[in-house]
């Protein structure tokens, strides 16, 4: 049985599933607006009435089927899902006991904290700065931040409350890393979804016959789909009607070898697999995007050898990310990528067939290394860049830095822009934990960063160069 | 001439870097660079029959250690 992290993922799931279950028979067109009932409970979950949940479930169905196609941005707010959230920073509640030792007073450095007639704290909205001393020396915990989820999800700062009191997205800055989807606790902020477009390919190429469909998988896939066994998985993907899979990971390991030599050559390198991480780099430090790598993504690399040396392939990426989605966009790897989707969206994809991928039979997964495959963990990229110089003999002193959150690649960056980095490396992952962590995940488990190593270890090829070795 | 070698899983499982690599040196070792191509690709559909090799349009079943067979007999005789 397939469990999500939360209940939001768990809906969005549900939305998808029917969505994709009407597309395959044909039938979505005149059904459409029958799938918010279909999905409903009978009672509201979480909103005023059942009413309101329809409406919402109506917008959950529109972004299944790709969302508003005048946003330009992956990431889109359902305004009448955001549940306008307390914004008030920091506060003090009824925990407040009134006691004489007054921590928060002697902490506040603003002298912001009063007392009333009953001895209880108050903060002085005019004079705090949302430093949250006091909340941390408050014996009780009686002193609350009451900040948006999302906004404090957004490392960035690209989440702004708009004059109706609901959240909106600075498209400008957005990443759409999807911290901010994995984060709202109303599911208000979702990623569009292009499962109707996979559907499609696959209709269309009459059993592979017209074309073929290649399945590109991530390698933090070893990290989901835990109720059932990795070959597994891949039977599932052949049977929704793919011509075959590949471990995205191979294209990592072309990328460590091609990333290793370019770090050599040019003495200071940041990565350039996350597309997060890249758009950050541009919207923020546009003076450090020559520092970038000039390799394509490993996804857009792999793929490229793929189109480039099979007559009519197409290629659907399956991953942890919202942000390929919005990178299968960029002209420089739109001709290799027709669809990306996420493995929330796999999981609906087999449901809608009723593929139960427990019962199948185990098929193999093998083209990758160990160091193609720990990619999808933080520091896995580091680490396979310098067994990228190992393997070919190239003279550097790798010093990397492994920045996973964008919280903390955005302080790499800064130290770089003012020549303080005591790095010649920067690994720069949006999500925490590195690929694992994204939001396209089904789960986002403490021992997923062992299961990536796990599945790393099984790989066929020991070394960079000889996992390569084939691609002549 | 095009000789291509399934790289997939399957036929990777069963060797398929050991025959590319063979090819490999067999075509540097015959000077035949500008006679044949070596190229992969991932999955012929015949997983059974793996290690998955095609010369031109004509499909071949390879073990790493039939390699300087097929490459004698299909590959130098044809050229």
């Amino acid at each position: 049985m397939v469990k999500f992290d939360t209940k939001v993922q768990e809906l969005k799931y549900k939305v998808l599933r029917e969505v994709a279950k009407e597309a395959w028979n044909g039938t979505l067109l005149s059904n459409v607006l029958k799938i918010p009932k279909k999905i409903s409970s009978e009672t509201p979950v979480a909103r005023c009435c059942i009413y309101k949940e329809h409406a919402i479930l109506g917008e959950r169905v529109k972004l299944a089927m790709g969302g508003d196609s005048n946003n330009p941005n992956i990431i889109e707010i359902i305004d009448i899902a955001c549940d306008e959230c307390p914004t008030a920073g920091y506060e003090v509640t009824d925990l407040c006991r009134g006691c004489l030792a007054h921590h928060c007073e002697s902490s506040c450095k603003k002298g912001a904290i009063t007392f009333d007639e009953n001895h209880t704290a108050h903060i002085d909205k005019s004079k705090c700065v949302n430093c949250g001393l006091c909340a941390t020396v408050c014996p009780f915990s009686a002193i609350v931040n009451r900040k948006r989820p999302c906004q404090t999800a957004c490392a960035i700062k690209a989440i702004s409350i708009d004059e109706t009191n609901c959240a909106s997205i600075d498209n400008d800055k957005c990443t759409q890393c999807g911290a901010c989807v994995y984060r709202c606790p109303f599911g208000a902020i979702t990623d569009k979804s292009f499962i109707l477009n996979a559907i499609d390919l696959l209709k269309h190429s009459d059993n592979n016959q017209n074309y073929k469909v290649y399945a590109l998988i991530a390698p933090a896939i070893s990290s989901q789909f835990k109720h059932a066994k990795l070959g597994q998985v891949v039977a599932g993907i052949k049977k929704l009607g793919f011509y075959t899979v590949v471990e995205a990971a191979l294209g990592a390991d072309m990328v460590a070898h091609a990333e290793s030599r370019e770090l050599a050559e040019k003495g200071f390198l940041t990565s350039s697999c996350c597309p997060a991480f890249v758009t950050y780099v541009k919207t923020a430090f546009p003076d450090l995007i020559p520092y970038v790598s000039h390799n394509l993504s490993p996804m857009a690399t792999i793929a490229k050898y793929i189109k480039e040396t099979t007559e009519n392939a197409k290629i659907v990426f399956i991953g942890p990310c919202t942000a390929k989605k919005a990178e299968i966009q960029l002209e420089t790897v739109k001709p290799y990528i027709d669809v990306a989707i996420t493995f929330e969206e796999l999981q609906a994809l087999f449901d809608s067939r009723d593929i139960d991928i427990t019962t199948l039979e185990e098929d193999v997964l093998d083209n990758a290394s160990f160091f193609g495959r720990i990619f999808a963990r933080s520091g896995g990229l580091s680490e396979a860049v310098a067994e990228g110089l190992k393997e070919q003999n190239l003279e550097f002193d790798l010093n990397p830095i492994a920045c996973d959150g964008l919280d903390a690649c955005r302080m790499a960056l800064l130290k770089k822009s003012k020549n303080v980095l005591n790095a010649n490396f920067i690994e720069g992952m949006a999500c925490v934990g590195g690929c694992i962590g994204g939001a396209g995940c089904i789960t986002h488990g403490e021992k997923n960063k062992a299961d990536v190593d796990k599945y790393g270890k099984l790989a066929m090829e020991k070394t960079i160069t000889d996992a390569i070795s084939v691609l002549k | 001439m095009k000789i291509t070698v399934c790289i997939g899983s399957s036929c990777h499982i069963k060797g398929s870097r050991l025959v590319a690599q063979q090819l490999q040196e067999l075509i540097a070792k015959h000077n035949l660079d500008d006679k044949v191509e070596l190229c992969g690709t991932f999955c012929m559909g015949k997983c059974q029959q793996g290690v998955c090799v095609t010369v031109d349009d004509n499909f071949f079943s390879v073990k790493p250690e039939s390699v300087d067979e097929f490459f004698a007999t299909n590959v130098i005789a044809n050229l």
